[in-house]
């Protein structure tokens, strides 16, 4: 974990929402893994004060990249930012994945801007065959891998408007993978990370399968390094803990970690 | 010619620290989740997140929203309890240099005499500090804090109960704050620091609920600086133990202010956040004003702006 400034290679808008920005940073490309975040401070003032949490979502030689949508004041900062500037960034932070046996299979689902962290993981998955489900609100919200990463992945598309793919939540793309195997003979891992329902229906399905997963969650947090106790999230009854900080506990949980009903 | 070094030790009380620049419970954990990006040794001092008897769990999410220029949070004083501070965080604490002040917390008068007399005489605990302003949680913390009497009852117990310094830490949800500085004081606090958090609160006008699970929650960072230096100001001048400067401190010119005020030291909060290095930059910042303005001692401008200003 560092705190360092990083130099601005690029950034671009991608589709209707996201942008994806390159950040030269040796050091953080190199320790990244998969499922890890990073701070990024958008301003030198105090107003936005706090860092924003980033999962990094793929890394190039010395490029570290981050995907992400202008919700905010903070993000819409970074969306104006120019070649050559630089951020104060610290990381990278928490728990990433768990890479997977080589047996079995392998599913990542994501839904939006939650694609981020699949895609970092997806180019560290070069040993394994997976299988890539996206959700996205229309066809002019899909983040294309290929020119994320650089690398050409088949992702199985559903849109909620069905402009293109699938019509309806990419989890009933899941659901018909599922239905058609035989779980017991064949284990599935499963990597996710999205909005809440989309979270909650696979926490629900989890239950059902009885599969192996690992989810990517957010939160709003203040430190990023397990100081402040901010991103509290309730951990499953039985557990060690009353509440787990996705900061450092996470931002990556076995699905059965965590309460989903207080989610 | 030779660079002057000034002299940036102070003393709170029978307490000596190295410099006026310490951590804020509760921005810096248990410090050693700062130990990869600050050089822990350099700090005046490392104050705790609050110590409970038993560990606390905290508040339901969400805990933090941001604010104009500052926070709320709402954590609710989630510890790991006494036990675990003294058999997991303490041991490693003591191999830094730097002294360590345990904020205590209690439910109770009594809680706040136990864990006194639980740190007494513990290696490695430099001081205590008393919270009585946590406006988070419902029994204790603040209850104490905004009743001048209740105030000098728990300082009285813990000053009791143990043989180290003792730092009342006051809220500033009250009338008139040097009632309770003053009330501390004569219960026998060797200093006292302020301010804790503003109480205050955020809605989300989609959802029509608070921002916080919690309600209400605490204002830090740089939107209540004025506030905790008035109050500094009004303190320093209204009691003869030292006083700590706390609230919305990010940089070395806001450190110089509260010392210029009457601030003997400062905590930094919630700029920990924003940058974690912000303790060791006012440090370096404090070193270089010294030395451009040939103060020798940083003593030299503490509460030099005069006592007989009208308040």
């Amino acid at each position: 974990m560092k705190e360092q400034q990083l130099e601005i290679v690029f950034n671009r808008q991608i589709n209707s929402n996201a942008w994806l920005m390159g950040l030269n940073a040796p050091e953080m490309a190199k320790s990244a893994r998969p499922g890890q975040f990073v701070m990024i401070r958008v301003s030198r003032s105090m107003h936005p004060l706090l860092r924003r949490p980033f999962s990094i979502c793929g890394t190039k030689d010395t490029l570290m990249l981050i995907l992400y949508r202008v919700v905010g004041q903070g993000t819409a900062i970074m969306a104006h930012a120019s070649h050559g500037q630089k951020f104060s960034v610290l990381g990278p932070l928490g728990r990433g994945f768990t890479f997977p046996d080589a047996e079995g299979s392998i599913v990542l689902v994501g839904g939006g801007i939650g694609v981020a962290p699949l895609f970092f993981l997806a180019q560290n998955l070069k040993k394994h065959r997976f299988l890539f489900m996206a959700g996205f609100g229309s066809a002019d919200e899909i983040i294309p891998v290929g020119e994320v990463i650089g690398t050409q992945i088949d992702v199985s598309i559903a849109t909620d408007d069905g402009s293109i793919g699938h019509k309806g939540p990419v989890t009933e793309l899941l659901e018909k993978y599922i239905a058609g195997r035989d779980i017991n003979k064949k284990a599935i891992s499963l990597f996710t990370c999205g909005p809440k329902p989309m979270l909650k229906r696979i926490a629900d399905m989890s239950k059902d399968q009885r599969f192996w997963c690992e989810v990517s969650l957010e939160a709003s947090m203040a430190c990023g390094v397990g100081a402040c106790q901010g991103c509290a999230v309730k951990a499953a009854s039985g557990k060690d803990k009353a509440y787990y900080h996705v900061c450092k506990d996470g931002p990556v949980f076995a699905i059965t970690s965590i309460d989903w009903a207080s989610y | 010619m030779n660079q002057l070094t000034p002299d940036l030790s102070v003393k709170l009380g029978p307490l000596e620290l190295q410099n006026p620049v310490m951590t804020s419970s509760g921005t810096f954990g248990y410090g050693l989740e700062f130990d990869e990006l600050v050089d822990l040794n350099l700090l005046g001092a490392i104050v705790v997140k609050g110590i409970s008897l038993k560990p606390m769990t905290g508040n339901p999410p969400p805990r933090i929203v941001e604010t104009p220029c500052g926070m709320l949070n709402a954590i609710g004083l989630a510890n790991v309890g006494l036990e675990a501070f003294l058999k997991e965080k303490l041991p490693k604490l003591r191999k830094f240099r730097t002294k360590v002040i345990v904020n205590i917390y209690g439910h109770h008068i009594d809680e706040y005499a136990e864990l006194a007399s639980a740190l007494k005489g513990v290696d490695g605990v430099a001081a205590l500090e008393v919270n009585v302003s946590c406006p988070n949680v419902e029994q204790g913390g603040m209850a104490f804090g905004v009743d001048p009497d209740a105030s000098a009852r728990v300082t009285e117990q813990v000053r009791k109960s143990t043989d180290k310094p003792v730092i009342v830490k006051l809220s500033p949800n009250v009338t008139d704050i040097r009632i309770i500085a003053k009330a501390v004081e004569s219960a026998g606090a060797h200093a006292v620091s302020l301010i804790n958090t503003l109480t205050g609160m955020a809605i989300d006008i989609e959802t029509r609920k608070p921002k916080l699970a919690n309600i209400r929650g605490g204002l830090s960072g740089p939107a209540i600086k004025p506030v905790a230096l008035h109050m500094v100001y009004q303190v320093a001048n209204a009691v003869d133990i030292p006083v700590v400067g706390i609230g919305g401190i990010v940089d070395y010119r806001d450190a110089l202010e509260f010392f210029i005020a009457g601030a003997r030291a400062v905590e930094i909060g919630t700029a920990n956040f924003v940058n974690p290095r912000a303790t060791l930059d006012i440090l370096e910042g404090i070193t270089e004003y010294c030395q451009q303005k040939g103060i020798h001692h940083i003593t030299d401008i503490m509460a030099t702006l005069g006592s007989n200003l009208h308040i």
